[in-house]
């Protein structure tokens, strides 16, 4: 879920009060799709503790139909076929990463099927 | 044995490292009393994690000697002292104090690599950029790749970055890394975050610097070696890269750019020597582009041309940069504007550029979400 400002339409992830764009205080609830474009990409070869285990993991700017961007780890088995402008879909883990940080669902973004 | 300036300095506190950078600033100054002529200090620090220290400020001041002076830590992660410098002009020109003392200091070494890539992930947003393992290579990466893709930077223009800066910093006898480097080094070295390789980044060195700072009228009484800050410029972006229109710039140092070129009343094209943020080769690319040194987009061909060699038309980062010379994060804004002064009082040795005047730095805090820019000349 996002707010999308009532003035100005521009979508805010995470849901916010005030719109940086206008400022305006009114928004209101959207529920994004799952599509979007990757905007860009890298692939992380040295990481923090809690991702290690991970390395080499992908990580980029989704660009959603709605028109508003995430930042994501993109999990593929190729990692050499990611490309700006490809088409990827959201997907949800079933359990948190085990860290000491706060818990909660996590998306992540994967090649479309 | 002892070495004095910036690296892997064991054995030592933060305060010590910053005691040294105070000494040497007090030994420049001929007629100051520092205990008693300097009333405040501001600190920038990023991060109480390497040494389990917070409320530092107190600490470095008073190992300076500057008991009671009141010293205010300032936390912009890696343009905390840059962030600093800003609040010791505001503190001058306000009228409040007559001379003040800016400078930073960060105590890094002691914990192992991932442990600082985790600590220094902590500039970047936690709930979306951190729990996505986005590292600050992987951050600069990110812009990287659009720049790439957009413009046709190649990776051995990055590279181009890290073998100038080295070769700068095997001319400073502070360096962190007084080595210099080839491109194939730099080529094969190993993969942090595609396509930024080891030598492609920034070090993580033990270091502090420090800036007095003082009216022109009581400067001249003070020392016959001091340098004018004409402009001054801070901005702030949106925190997180994904909210920003535009990979390729970083807006932040844009606007800061340019309010502190209005101040100087001078244009890019003014600059003899400048400082910027290289913490990863591409923000030199991005740096020399967003403070007018060449187009959008051309800054891979700018470094390659040779143009910001000591020597060139705009030479970058005489100290070495972030890149050799190191980046002890809370002293790096304050550190640059330290081989400003050099540079523009001729003190420079080997790296001196002829008849530099007016001098520009540059400083980033995160991915861009702080820029600050400050504009100097000889006096």
């Amino acid at each position: 879920m996002a707010v999308r400002c009532i003035r100005c339409k521009h979508i805010m992830v995470p849901p916010r009060s005030i719109c940086p764009k206008c400022r305006s205080s009114r928004v209101e609830w959207v529920q994004l799709g799952a599509k979007g474009k990757l905007v860009t990409y890298t692939v992380v070869h040295v990481a923090p503790p809690q991702f290690k285990h991970m390395t080499p993991y992908a990580v980029g700017i989704v660009d959603m139909e709605e028109g508003v961007k995430l930042p994501s780890i993109i999990r593929t088995s190729r990692l050499e076929s990611l490309k700006i402008g490809m088409e990827l879909e959201v997907d949800f883990s079933p359990k948190s990463q085990e860290t000491s940080w706060p818990h909660w669902p996590r998306y992540f973004f994967k090649e479309t099927e | 044995m002892f070495k004095e300036g910036y690296g892997r300095r064991e054995g030592v506190y933060a305060r010590e490292l910053f005691a040294e950078a105070a000494l040497e600033a007090f030994h420049r100054v001929e007629e100051l009393d520092p205990g008693k002529d300097i009333k405040a200090a501001f600190i920038g620090q990023m991060s109480e994690a390497y040494e389990h220290q917070a409320h530092d400020a107190p600490i470095n001041a008073s190992w300076a000697g500057l008991l009671p002076a009141p010293a205010t830590r300032i936390e912009n992660a890696c343009a905390s002292s840059g962030s600093a410098l800003r609040a010791g002009i505001m503190a001058i020109k306000s009228g409040m104090y007559d001379i003040v003392l800016v400078g930073g200091v960060e105590k890094m070494t002691n914990q192992p690599t991932p442990e600082v890539t985790g600590i220094l992930a902590t500039a970047s947003d936690y709930p979306f950029e951190q729990w996505n393992g986005m590292t600050f290579p992987g951050l600069f990466a990110l812009m990287a790749t659009v720049h790439m893709h957009e413009y046709g930077t190649t990776e051995e223009q990055m590279a181009a970055v890290a073998v100038k800066n080295h070769k700068n910093g095997a001319l400073n006898p502070k360096a962190h890394m007084q080595k210099e480097v080839s491109l194939d080094e730099v080529m094969k070295s190993r993969m942090v975050a595609w396509p930024l390789k080891l030598y492609d980044c920034s070090l993580i060195t033990d270091g502090a610097s420090c800036l007095i700072l003082t009216s022109p009228k009581l400067a001249k009484k003070l020392s016959d070696n001091c340098v004018h800050i004409i402009g001054s410029g801070q901005s702030q972006d949106t925190f997180c890269l994904h909210e920003r229109d535009s990979l390729t710039t970083i807006n932040a140092a844009k606007q800061a750019a340019q309010e502190a070129y209005k101040m100087a009343d001078v244009k890019a094209k003014d600059i003899d020597v400048a400082e910027v943020h290289d913490c990863f080769t591409i923000a030199e690319i991005i740096a020399s582009e967003d403070l007018g040194f060449c187009r959008p987009g051309q800054g891979g061909k700018f470094v390659e041309s040779g143009a910001s060699n000591i020597g060139g038309t705009i030479p970058i980062n005489t100290s070495g940069g972030l890149k050799s010379k190191g980046h002890p994060v809370g002293a790096t804004g304050t550190a640059q504007v330290h081989e400003l002064y050099l540079q523009l009082t001729g003190q420079a040795d080997r790296r001196q550029v002829a008849d530099a005047e007016i001098a520009l730095a540059h400083n980033l805090g995160g991915s861009g979400a702080t820029g600050v820019v400050h504009i100097l000349r000889s006096a």
